[in-house]
């Protein structure tokens, strides 16, 4: 038997060893993982890499197709795609990551609240789950879009509200499994406060769904922005988003530009793709009965 | 049975007042007078006397109670009143428009389901291999594909084979005209967003296909029935499948519910005149009667469908209506 130490170079071969057989066993979570990682590159270091200053217009070289000097080719003001792609992936992932952690938080400690109380407050928490979750997400989100208005907060605010129920959902019936646990029972007869028992004892044993649930939720979230941006009423120009990039130009240039359509769906797809593998293979491994599914 | 119809009719209840409050409080959350906004869209000043005119003909001048009671009532009658952007009854403005995303919302039903059962099949019989490696990864791309750039995508390409096979582009028309007078022109309008909707919502019901399929393959009856020596077609079609398909049915159920989402992106896409792009025209106008007539008629169909599936689960297990 190995003994836990917990000096650095330890701690690092143990994550090492960690990545290494997540690796092996699934090559596919690992290639997502992948995407995931160099979309956050991308988007982090955007001034560095990006050839072009994203919201320049340069009226001689509208609709360029590739080349060398534009690897993706430019739009209809002459905006370089790359440099475009690269910052709208700074914008795709701030509001998934913010929309996905906020709804998701809040939707856990909703869900594990509602779990451990039971009661009215669960009757009445998930009657008001009920109500929000008979929302289709786009529709609940053009409704705060609609009071808010447009802009990267108000996406933010108008994607989180519907990721709150849809996690609660998921997270208090795991917790329900935990309520009756003996040790919860012996934490309240200690006579441990009900916020120490949620957040010491309930919320670390749904961590595993809630981990899953967040990767999709962030997936989830910039589908939602890049359709919001897209229908006009998400983040708005001179903002680089994804969304943006396909409306108006995207259609009217499709037949004789059709790389101003091409790319940016491309890389909305490909950075959605990545958090399904991811969030498929962290599910794999985490929960072992469904390895085999 | 009926006591089972009954009780689920009563949770439904609840659930679709509480959605009219909440549309109701979120319509009077935004920020701004409508009436001003209408009559001072020019930016000039607004007379206060047709603003106070405005206020009654819309019932704005009523408590916020009363206005709330109006709207439950004329819910359940049918009644949504007058679109405060174009002046014309609500029903008349949606009845106008559903025709059309109702196809594409059963087309594309049809084209997900014909997809999904037979490829999460034979993925789930294939565990992996290469098929069911090759099923997985469109089934995830379907997920990760935004509709509307499918939408884009799809009409590039019909743009693009119809010039090298005719000379000529081609495009989709946008003119609706009902399947029973021109079969033919209805389907060339209506194909293509139900493919693209089709292919994203195939997606979800092959990978829950796949994986209700091998839950039931590992079943003991079905190693009976393998031990007896029955064909495997047999136990597919008539001991596993049946059995996969309660959660599919649920599932199947649900996605049509939120399919409205869908249509708000593609009839975008696709320029078609439904109620996905007449949402988003009441959101750019501001009109907040036919917002929150929009946003409840989805909820009501999101509900009923639920009631519907859960009722049709019952009816398919009976250890549902009897736990």
């Amino acid at each position: 038997m190995t003994a836990i130490t917990n000096d650095p170079p330890a701690i690092r071969r143990r994550w090492l060893d960690f990545a290494l057989a997540f690796a092996r066993r699934q090559p596919l979570g690992t290639f997502g993982l992948v995407i995931v990682v160099v979309a956050g590159i991308a988007g982090l270091s955007a001034e560095w890499i990006a050839p072009y200053n994203p919201t320049a217009n340069d009226f001689a070289a509208m609709t360029e197709p590739p080349s060398a000097a534009h690897w993706l080719g430019t739009d209809q003001f002459g905006r370089d795609l790359l440099s475009r792609i690269i910052y709208g992936a700074r914008t795709a992932l701030i509001i998934g990551f913010v929309s996905a952690f906020i709804g998701g938080f809040a939707g856990l400690i909703l869900g594990v609240g509602s779990a451990y109380f039971g009661g009215w407050i669960d009757l009445v928490l998930q009657r008001v789950m009920d109500v929000l979750m008979a929302f289709p997400l786009i529709i609940m989100a053009l409704a705060v879009v609609a009071i808010f208005g447009t802009g990267v907060q108000n996406v933010i605010a108008a994607i989180t509200v519907p990721l709150i129920p849809r996690c609660a959902r998921v997270v208090r019936a795991s917790a329900m499994a935990i309520r009756e646990v003996p040790y919860i029972d012996a934490a309240r007869t200690s006579g441990f406060s009900h916020a120490r028992i949620i957040m010491r004892h309930m919320v670390p044993n749904v961590v595993a769904p809630f981990l899953i649930m967040l990767t999709a939720f962030v997936g989830q979230a910039i589908l939602a922005e890049a359709s919001l941006s897209y229908l006009g009423l998400g983040v708005q120009e001179p903002v680089p988003a994804w969304g943006l990039m396909l409306q108006g130009g995207a259609e009217e240039y499709a037949s004789t530009a059709p790389w101003i359509a091409v790319f940016p769906g491309l890389a909305i797809a490909l950075t959605v793709f990545g958090f399904s593998l991811f969030g498929d293979a962290l599910r794999d491994a985490i929960d072992p009965k469904l390895r085999e599914r | 049975m009926y006591r089972y119809i009954l009780n689920r009719l009563l949770f439904a209840v609840p659930t679709l007042i509480g959605a009219a409050a909440l549309v109701f409080v979120l319509m009077r959350l935004i920020p701004g007078d409508i009436c001003v906004v209408r009559l001072g869209g020019g930016g000039g000043v607004v007379d206060p006397k047709a603003v106070a005119a405005c206020h009654a003909q819309l019932g704005l001048d009523r408590s916020l109670f009363l206005q709330f009671v109006d709207f439950v009532v004329g819910f359940g009658r049918g009644d949504f009143g007058i679109s405060m952007w174009s002046g014309k009854p609500v029903v008349v403005e949606i009845g106008s428009r559903i025709a059309i995303s109702l196809e594409i919302a059963i087309l594309s039903t049809v084209v997900a389901v014909m997809i999904a059962i037979p490829l999460g099949t034979l993925s789930a019989l294939r565990q992996n291999s290469w098929l069911d490696h090759i099923v997985r990864t469109v089934a995830i791309a379907g997920i990760a594909t935004p509709s509307f750039w499918l939408g884009i995508m799809s009409i590039l390409l019909v743009l693009e084979v119809s010039q090298l096979a005719t000379g000529a582009p081609w495009m989709p028309p946008i003119d609706y005209v009902p399947l029973w007078v021109d079969p033919l022109h209805n389907l060339s309008i209506v194909i293509l967003p139900a493919i693209t909707i089709g292919y994203r919502y195939s997606a979800v019901t092959m990978r829950m296909t796949r994986s209700a399929m091998l839950e039931v393959l590992r079943e003991d009856y079905i190693r009976t029935a393998r031990a007896k020596g029955l064909l495997e077609q047999l136990i597919v079609n008539r001991h596993a499948l049946k059995n996969a398909m309660l959660p599919v049915v649920t599932l199947v159920g649900i996605e049509f519910a939120f399919l409205i989402g869908g249509l708000v992106v593609t009839e975008q896409v696709f320029n078609l005149n439904g109620i996905g792009r007449l949402f988003v025209q009441a959101v750019q106008n501001q009109d907040y009667t036919l917002t929150q007539a929009l946003v409840m008629l989805t909820v009501t169909i999101f509900v009923l469908t639920n009631l519907v599936v859960d009722v049709l689960y019952a009816w398919l297990d009976p250890r549902i209506r009897f736990g």
